[in-house]
Parts: C-alpha cells; sequence; structure tokens
C-alpha cells in the first residue's frame, strides 16, 4: 500500500481524462445499438419468426382463398396480388416487433446503464429501428422464395423489382415511427402489440391490395383514394409488372418523408420527455 | 479538495410521495461515501438524480464540478453505475456487453476491446466471457455489472446496493474490489442497508430516513453515536423475555429496544456492559441460546438516531 500514498496526490491519468467525444455520436451510437439488436435477432430468431411468416401466411391464403373468385384463376391473382403484399410485409408485419423491443428495453435494467452513459436519445430508438429495417429485408427475400416457388414473376426487370423492395422499406421505416410513438407513450408490451397490430390495417387493407378499388364501396374508395399506402401499392405494381411509375413513387417517397418528420420527431420528443 | 460530487437541498417528489426532502450528499476524491438507509428511504432516487436519470425538483447536484441538470452528457462521461439489479443485456455475453458500452462510450473499436478483455481477466470472468450474460450466476452477474460500469474509467462510481443478494463469501470479495477500486483513486458513493458494510468501505457514511438525511458521520463517530456495540440476549424461554430486557437495561443503563423475534437488543458502549449482562442473566436465572456483542443492525441504528422514535424502519415500496 505504500504505492498508493505515494502517488495519491496525483490521480491516475486515465480517470481525470474522461472519455473524450468523438464525431457523429447519432450514427455511431445508433449502428452499435441496432449491431446489438442484430445480435439478439441472431440469438432469438424466434422473434422474427411474425415478421416473415405473416406475409407469407397473407400471401398463400388470398391466392387460393379469393384467387379464383377475384381473378378467375390463382395464377392471375398470384401476379395481381404480390406486389400488394410486399407492401403489407413492411408496413403491417415488422411494426409490433418494432414497439415491442422498444417497450421490452424500456424496462430492463441496461436501459438505466445506456440512460447514464454520454447516448443520444434518438440513438436508442434508431438504433432499434435500424435493426428492424434488417428484419424487413430478410422478411422481403423469404417472400420473394415463396413467391416464385408458387409461381410469381417479375414483369419488369431486376433494378425495378429492387426499387420496388426499398420503396417498400423506405414506408416500413418511416411509418413505424407511429409505433415508436405508440410504444414510448404507452410502455406496456400488451397494449403495444394490440396497437401495433391493428393500427395499420386501415392502411393496408383499405387498398387495392385485394381487390380493385372499383369493386369497394364509395366511402372505402375515398379512404383508398387518400390513403398513402394506395400510393405505394400502385408504385410497387408498376415496379414489378410495370405500369405508371413516377407518380406514385414520389407520392409514396413525399409520404415516407412526410412520416418520418411528424412522427419520429414527435417519438423522440416524447422518448426524451420519459427519460 | 474539491468534491468529487456533492448534492445540496435535494427534492424529489413522486406524485404525493416524497422521495428526497432535502438531501444533502458530499465526497473528496478519492473516498468513499456509504449511504445507510432502509428500503424506501430514498437513497436509490438519490444515486438516480446524481448519475442524470431523474431530474430533481429542487436543489443542486454536481459531479467533478459539472451541475448534473445543467450538462447532464459531460456528467455521464465521468460516471460509472452499477443498479440494484444487473445492467446488462443478458442476451449478449460478457465481452460483447463490455464491448459495447466501450463503443457507447466512444472508445475506438481496439480500445473498446482491449479494455473489455483487461476487465474480464480483473473479474475473473475471463474464461465466462465468450458466455451469454443470461448463464451467469448471480455473483458474476454482479462481477460483469461492476466490470461495465468501469469501461469508461469513471471518476465517480455510484454502486446501488450492490452486495444485496449474495453470499457471503461472495460479498467479501466485492468489498476487496470496491476498496481496490478507491485505493485507484475512484469516488465511490456505495448504498447500503448494512452498518457492517458501510463500516467495512466507507470514509464517511451518510444515513438517510424517508427522503431526509439523519445523520452524517465516519463510520467510527457513527458508532460512538449509536452506541458502539450491540448486546443480543435471546432466552431459551420466550417468556422470560421481559425479565432479559430487565437485567439488560439495568446493566448496561440503556434504553432496551422492544424485543423483536424473542430478543433483545441494546447498545452496549463498553464491553464491561457485557459482562454485567451476562452475570446479571445468571443472577435472574435466564437460560439463554444466543448471548452475542456484535455491531448495530439497521432497527438498532434508527432506534439510536432517532430517540427511540423509530424501532424499525418501515417498509414501503
Amino acid at each position: 500500500m505504500t504505492t498508493t500514498a505515494t502517488t495519491a496526490p496525483t490521480a491516475p491519468a486515465y480517470r481525470v481524462g474522461t472519455t473524450p467525444a468523438r464525431r457523429w455520436p447519432l450514427a455511431r451510437h445508433s449502428l452499435a445499438l441496432a449491431r446489438r439488436a442484430l445480435v439478439k435477432t441472431r440469438r432469438n430468431p424466434g422473434e422474427l419468426a411474425d415478421a416473415v411468416i405473416l406475409p407469407v401466411v397473407f400471401l398463400v391464403l388470398f391466392v387460393y382463398l379469393f384467387g379464383g373468385a377475384v381473378a378467375g384463376s390463382t395464377q392471375e391473382y398470384l401476379q395481381y396480388l404480390f406486389p400488394g403484399i410486399l407492401v403489407l410485409t413492411t408496413v403491417l408485419t415488422g411494426q409490433v416487433a418494432t414497439g415491442l423491443s422498444i417497450v421490452q428495453d424500456m424496462k430492463r435494467g441496461v436501459f438505466d446503464r445506456f440512460r447514464s452513459m454520454p447516448v443520444p436519445r434518438a440513438a436508442m430508438l434508431l438504433g432499434s429501428v435500424l435493426a428492424d429495417a434488417v428484419h424487413y429485408v430478410i422478411a422481403l427475400a423469404v417472400l420473394f422464395g415463396v413467391g416464385y416457388a408458387l409461381g410469381f414473376r417479375v414483369e419488369t426487370g431486376l433494378l425495378p423489382a429492387l426499387a420496388a423492395c426499398g420503396l417498400a422499406i423506405v414506408l416500413g421505416f418511416s411509418l413505424c415511427w407511429l409505433t415508436v410513438l405508440v410504444a414510448v407513450l404507452l410502455r406496456d408490451e400488451i397494449m403495444v402489440s394490440t396497437v401495433g397490430f391493428l393500427l395499420p390495417f386501415p392502411l393496408v387493407f383499405g387498398t387495392g391490395l385485394a381487390a380493385p378499388v372499383e369493386t369497394m364501396p364509395g366511402w372505402l374508395q375515398a379512404w383508398a383514394g387518400v390513403n398513402p399506402v394506395s400510393r405505394a401499392i400502385e408504385a410497387s405494381q408498376g415496379l414489378l409488372l410495370g405500369g405508371p411509375v413516377a407518380g406514385p413513387v414520389t407520392a409514396t417517397l413525399l409520404w415516407s418523408a412526410a412520416f418520418l418528420a411528424v412522427f419520429g420527431t414527435a417519438a423522440v420528443v416524447a422518448y426524451r420527455r420519459v427519460v | 479538495m474539491s468534491a468529487a460530487f456533492e448534492a445540496e437541498g435535494l427534492v424529489k417528489r413522486f406524485g404525493a410521495t416524497t422521495a428526497l426532502d432535502g438531501v444533502d450528499l458530499r465526497a473528496e476524491r478519492g473516498t468513499v461515501l456509504g449511504v445507510l438507509g432502509p428500503n424506501g428511504a430514498g437513497k436509490t432516487t438519490a444515486i438516480r438524480v446524481l448519475a442524470t436519470l431523474l431530474r430533481p425538483d429542487a436543489g443542486r447536484a454536481a459531479v467533478d464540478g459539472v451541475d448534473v441538470c445543467r450538462d447532464p452528457v459531460a456528467v455521464r462521461r465521468r460516471i460509472g453505475l452499477t443498479g440494484q439489479y444487473a445492467t446488462v443485456d443478458e442476451d449478449l455475453t460478457g465481452a460483447e456487453n463490455l464491448v459495447l458500452f466501450g463503443r457507447l462510450l466512444d472508445l475506438p473499436t481496439p480500445e473498446a476491446r482491449a479494455r473489455a478483455a483487461r476487465l474480464l481477466d480483473r473479474f475473473g470472468l475471463a474464461d465466462a466471457g465468450a458466455r451469454r450474460a443470461s448463464t451467469y450466476s448471480g455473483g458474476m452477474r454482479r462481477r460483469l455489472d461492476l466490470a461495465a460500469s468501469l469501461v469508461g474509467s469513471p471518476s465517480v462510481l455510484f454502486l446501488d446496493e450492490p452486495t444485496t443478494g449474495l453470499d457471503p463469501g461472495r460479498r467479501e470479495d466485492l468489498w476487496q474490489t470496491i476498496r481496490s477500486l478507491a485505493d485507484d483513486g475512484t469516488t465511490v458513493l456505495l448504498t447500503t442497508q448494512y452498518l457492517e458494510e458501510a463500516d467495512a468501505l466507507a470514509d464517511e457514511i451518510t444515513v438517510i430516513d424517508d427522503g431526509r438525511v439523519i445523520a452524517h458521520d465516519t463510520p467510527a463517530g457513527l458508532k460512538q453515536q449509536v452506541g458502539g456495540q450491540t448486546v443480543v440476549v435471546r432466552p431459551r424461554d420466550p417468556a422470560q423475555v421481559g425479565t432479559a430486557a430487565g437485567v439488560v437495561a439495568r446493566a448496561t443503563g440503556q434504553d432496551v429496544a422492544p424485543p423483536r423475534g424473542g430478543a433483545v437488543t441494546a447498545s452496549v458502549d463498553d464491553e464491561r456492559a457485557f459482562a454485567a449482562v451476562v452475570r446479571g442473566l445468571e443472577d435472574a436465572d435466564v437460560a439463554v441460546t444466543e448471548l452475542a456483542l456484535r455491531l448495530p443492525g439497521l432497527d438498532e441504528v434508527f432506534f439510536a438516531l432517532t430517540d427511540g422514535q423509530r424501532t424499525a424502519p418501515r417498509e414501503e415500496p
């Protein structure tokens, strides 16, 4: 203990120099936390099951149940339905998982540690959502695999098909901030799974996803007319099957930017207030 | 010398409950402050304010001279926190946890890895570093937790009841670790429900109850205040508790806390009083199953500090 006595007046250098700040804290911390979320997914792949299986279930169910009635043949219906299910994959099924992972994190002990570290609050949300975007990619890959096995064929080309996937991911990424906001405000797993599951329903099904809009009652046609997800499905149909693209794609991107700005900001503000 | 951390007049209310009602805390650099109090006294709330997890309703707090409300991010670069419950990610391995915390503290990845390896080694977790934290035993989790709060080489370390739930052997190990941290110059705030623990580790002890500081002293001074040691007498025949209490009161000249669980306890200023208790029990023909001299427990501390108004800490949610 003699060494302690001699060195006591001048404290060890390492603890006087506090950890220095580096540039781009939001980006670096978000990526670090997204990596953490993905490691957790790899260890618990079951958590991905919903996001991956549900779109496939919808696809198979709709094609074989309604295909004959709506389009005359299941094959023709598959071509019609697939672009819409592509959008459904990111807009509907990722939402519950996004909300749940945020609520669960907020209740865990490790959350206190994150909060006691120089981590931007927004990075804690963004990290989680970025990891979900990777989940979307996996879910879309599985959907394409099943679609091709059933006989779906892209009628345009590889690049437009990738663009359709990219557009769906952008929309899902923007819209999921609404679920994030709900999760931050409610902070309850059951409430969040219910809301996260039901909230996208009118958005996804009040569209030409499963049947032409012209066959719907007037009020539903009116809703489908203003529904941003309708534009995204039109864009997806255009990109995968051919047809008008520029208008619906632009509309989808603008809506996405609006969702991100409004819900993203609101979620981060609410989160800062809570924590 | 300036304080490593300092809190003045902290007030924090949760709805109708006042968790902190004007608490002052202070520690010089490189010292250990023990905060002693029962459940619900406000210990955890005080730590959470100092660690920037809660904003106080009134009062001020600073770490290294940096105000926790005005510049929380700068405070977060200087502190380490270990909560009452494991604050690590159970799905990650021990090493992954420490590397992640290093990256979140803005360490370059190679440095984060090197520090993780050093800390795992120091805490005897080198072999378990590649295993998920969920497979760790309680003691290993505590050690990983403590390691996690040291990744940033903090100048101030907050430990909220670090030994709760540890078996006695593990507790001694953790005490040793905390002592070595203080020897290295880290300032430690440690909350505990045991005078014995505060006595073993702290340079100064602040006793809080019901959101207020009721005593602040060195361990020696506090033991003096509460009567140094406690004599415990447990008659074989529970019906003789009253007789035993009378004997203890006469022998020690002290107030005797109301008997609890069939045992009589009283503080004794010097060890000769203990001999008087033994003789008194013999004369009164009281057979005992337990007769001991020990450091006061929390309830006796409170009995002494509140002049007998409180005999036992209340349990609060």
